[in-house]
């Protein structure tokens, strides 16, 4: 009956996971996961602690509750490259080591921008491990540690992007490292850095800090390439365009700059004649989750703009003061945008020391109650 | 700081990104002028130096095995000078620096098995999490959900020009959400809807009665009266939300009976227009029903109907629901309107309506 369902999920036009993880001969997990369609609920239980000598991070312990068809599929995460660029050379190396003590089946990437390798009895953990470390390959986040950033492929082939993102991760990753390695916050604490306001790592939705490029002077317009675009793409930009800001007659596009809030949306839709401005920089937005005690946050603005060059001391001194504050304040299983939320934005900044400033917020407060701190009031 | 320590060397870190970048991606690093989408799944990246490059976007699903791997490196060793990147939503991307190997690439990995497709006005990569193939949280299978909704919808991955713009959809197996499912055009999202059972022996065998108490977000779970080292539910104001079976095996949730998946729709995660925005709930459940989900195919399926046939052109899903207004999408969709709509926890109160602006439907 299983097999039957699995039979089915290895049909139609999508090429088929169910199939992978048969090419990789990864007999145990299909009795345990056919079961689980058959009865309609998991057979993976709490897995346990395992893990490689040193870190108390990057394995995933899982067990089943069908010890004789297969006890236990641990998983590793591997920190990948910026950007997840490889070379064929490089992955058919872990794919060697991978076969030689693993189940043969990886995800490119998992949800926590890792490499993630499925399947592993845990008796194989240290060895497989030691060899992919000879190769330079480490473990990733996992627990409330400082978890695997994320990064766009930013400056390799996209004109949009403002910053470095991959310097960036790479830069944040190794000075980060040990950090990646030993739970030691209140909870977890990821960073994603996209190039551009259009996210594409979408570290506005996702991460506890989103490093967002942007840029403050005016948008570059070449008169000559908007002819390329059809007239209706023109006038879609400047219809919808949020701040109302551009103009376009007798085949010339005005920008007011002074009233452009930098969404971007007329950048996409015409990039070869708009481009972004040369004062370069970063949003930083704080406090994005999923699903936490209280709902989904989305990040809010923390730091309007900030310079990014190497090597980037502002933003590792801003990382410094963020974690300092949080392990000292934050709740277990509460994320800093938790912590904020339950102690107050205002508190937290004058804790930090960051200036409170209008473009952190929609509106200033409509409910009467607020506090003045010691020595502020004689 | 990398360590040799008796067992072995630690904290390597990952390595440097260059030695991975396609030589005229390594040219033209941070100097590019435009790009342009010239077909389903395929990008021209043109630089300042006149260089152009072509990414071509392949579909994989959720586990791939290193067999396929090395096939895939193989492709990726004859056209694309042996580099390979993948992205954020479970897709491989090629390189080519002329359209006759596009279409070689095209030709090779569709023959394989994997459709080219994603970009621009299209169907992305469904993003989802492992589900009942190795979570011990999941209410439902999302890997089998998202390969059913890629069937149901698998002309709009292969497609750039039948959406009004991108249509992002992701599955999660519980309210975890390790799918990315709170800023999606479409989130399928796995629910419970009982509360946990209490196995006495198991919760004194592993688990702590004050964390438990104090990890519950509704104050539901208390020390049991006259067996203090277990726990007792206040079935009444558990939400389901999974978070103490997460820290005790002894809380197990899971109901075969009742589990399901609930869906979502509107969120966006871009800065553009009007900014990012959360997924909102339209209906709170439909029942697992692997491996096909017709149930939830047939609402994924009316909920992109919808959207073709109202969203104007260049529309993100939840900024054509927020232009018409949600009481209109109800009506428009059929799709019951209920108490589970109307939010009752923290921040209800902004979502609750102020003003006699609405539309009679």
């Amino acid at each position: 009956m299983s097999e039957e369902i699995l039979k089915e999920l290895e049909k139609g036009k999508w090429p088929s996971y169910v199939t992978e993880i048969r090419k990789a001969g990864y007999e145990g997990l299909l009795k345990v996961y056919g079961k689980a369609l058959e009865d309609k609920m998991t057979h993976f239980i709490h897995g346990g602690m395992v893990g490689v000598k040193g870190y108390d991070a990057g394995v995933i312990g899982r067990m089943t509750d069908m010890p004789d068809v297969m006890k236990t599929s641990h998983l590793l995460r591997v920190i990948p490259p910026a950007g997840w660029f490889y070379t064929t050379e490089a992955l058919r190396k872990i794919c060697d080591i991978w076969d030689k003590y693993g189940s043969g089946v990886i995800n490119f990437h998992g949800a926590t921008a890792n490499l993630q390798l499925v399947g592993i009895e845990t008796e194989k953990i240290e060895d497989c491990f030691n060899e992919l470390v000879k190769l330079g390959w480490d473990l990733g986040g996992s627990g409330p540690d400082f978890r695997t950033p994320a990064a766009c492929l930013g400056p390799a082939y996209c004109e949009f992007a403002m910053i470095d993102t991959l310097d960036i991760y790479h830069e944040i990753v190794m000075s980060y490292i040990e950090d990646i390695h030993l739970p030691m916050h209140p909870y977890k604490f990821k960073v994603k850095i996209s190039g551009c306001p259009n996210d594409c790592v979408a570290g506005a939705a996702r991460a506890d800090l989103a490093i967002i490029g942007t840029w403050r002077d005016n948008i570059k317009i070449d008169q000559e390439k908007l002819k390329e675009y059809p007239e209706e793409v023109i006038k879609m930009a400047v219809e919808r365009c949020p701040t109302q800001c551009m103009k376009y007659e007798n085949g010339k596009l005005e920008i007011n700059d002074e009233e452009c809030n930098k969404c971007m949306y007329c950048i996409n839709l015409m990039p070869k004649a708009l481009r972004v401005g040369d004062d370069r920089g970063a949003t930083i937005l704080i406090g994005a989750r999923a699903r936490g005690r209280i709902g989904s946050f989305l990040g809010w603005v923390l730091i309007p703009f900030m310079k990014l060059e190497k090597p980037y001391k502002e933003l590792k001194d801003l990382m410094k003061k963020l974690l300092d504050w949080w392990d000292e304040v934050g709740n277990p299983k509460e994320r800093i945008g938790e912590t904020i939320y339950r102690i107050g934005m205002g508190k937290f900044l004058r804790d930090v020391g960051i200036e409170p400033v209008p473009q952190m917020i929609y509106r200033p407060r409509a409910n009467p109650f607020w506090y003045y701190w010691p020595g502020e009031v004689e | 700081m990398v360590e040799e320590t008796p067992w072995g060397l630690r904290n390597v870190g990952v390595p440097h990104y260059e030695q991975f970048l396609h030589p005229v991606i390594k040219k033209n690093y941070g100097k590019w002028a435009y790009h342009e989408h010239v077909k389903p799944g395929v990008i021209k990246h043109v630089a300042e130096s006149g260089d152009v490059l072509y990414t071509i976007r392949v579909g994989l699903p959720k586990y791939v095995s290193t067999q396929t791997v090395r096939e895939l490196c193989d492709i990726a060793d004859k056209y694309s000078q042996g580099y390979i990147k993948f992205t954020s939503r479970h897709s491989a991307t090629f390189f080519a620096t002329d359209e006759e190997t596009v279409d070689k690439i095209i030709q090779e990995v569709e023959s394989k098995g994997f459709p080219v497709g994603g970009t621009d006005h299209s169907l992305k990569s469904i993003i989802n999490c492992v589900g009942w193939t190795h979570c011990h949280t999941a209410a439902t299978d999302s890997p089998s959900i998202a390969k059913a909704l890629y069937e149901a919808l698998y002309d709009y991955f292969k497609s750039y020009d039948k959406l009004p713009e991108r249509l992002k959809i992701a599955v999660s197996g519980c309210l975890n959400m390790c799918g990315a499912t709170h800023a999606s055009d479409i989130a399928i999202i796995g629910v419970h809807r009982k509360a946990p059972r209490v196995i006495d022996e198991d919760v004194k065998a592993f688990c702590s009665v004050p964390a438990l108490v104090k990890i519950c977000p509704k104050y539901a779970i208390r020390p049991k009266k006259g067996d203090p080292r277990s726990v007792e539910i206040d079935e009444e104001k558990c939400m389901y939300c999974g978070i103490c079976y997460g820290e005790c095996p002894g809380l197990p949730i899971h109901d075969p009976k009742n589990d399901g998946v609930s869906i979502w729709v509107g969120g966006k995660v871009p800065s553009t227009k009007k900014g990012p925005m959360n997924s909102r709930l339209v209906i709170p459940y439909l029942p697992n029903n692997p491996p096909h989900w017709p149930e939830v195919v047939d609402a994924v399926k009316k909920i992109v109907d919808f959207y073709v046939k109202y969203a104007e052109p260049d529309e993100r899903l939840g900024e054509t629901i927020e232009r018409i207004g949600w009481e209109k999408f109800f009506k428009l969709t059929g799709i019951p309107f209920t108490d589970k709509h109307i939010d009752d926890y923290v921040f209800s109160y902004m979502e609750f309506r102020k003003g006699v602006t609405f539309k009679h439907t």
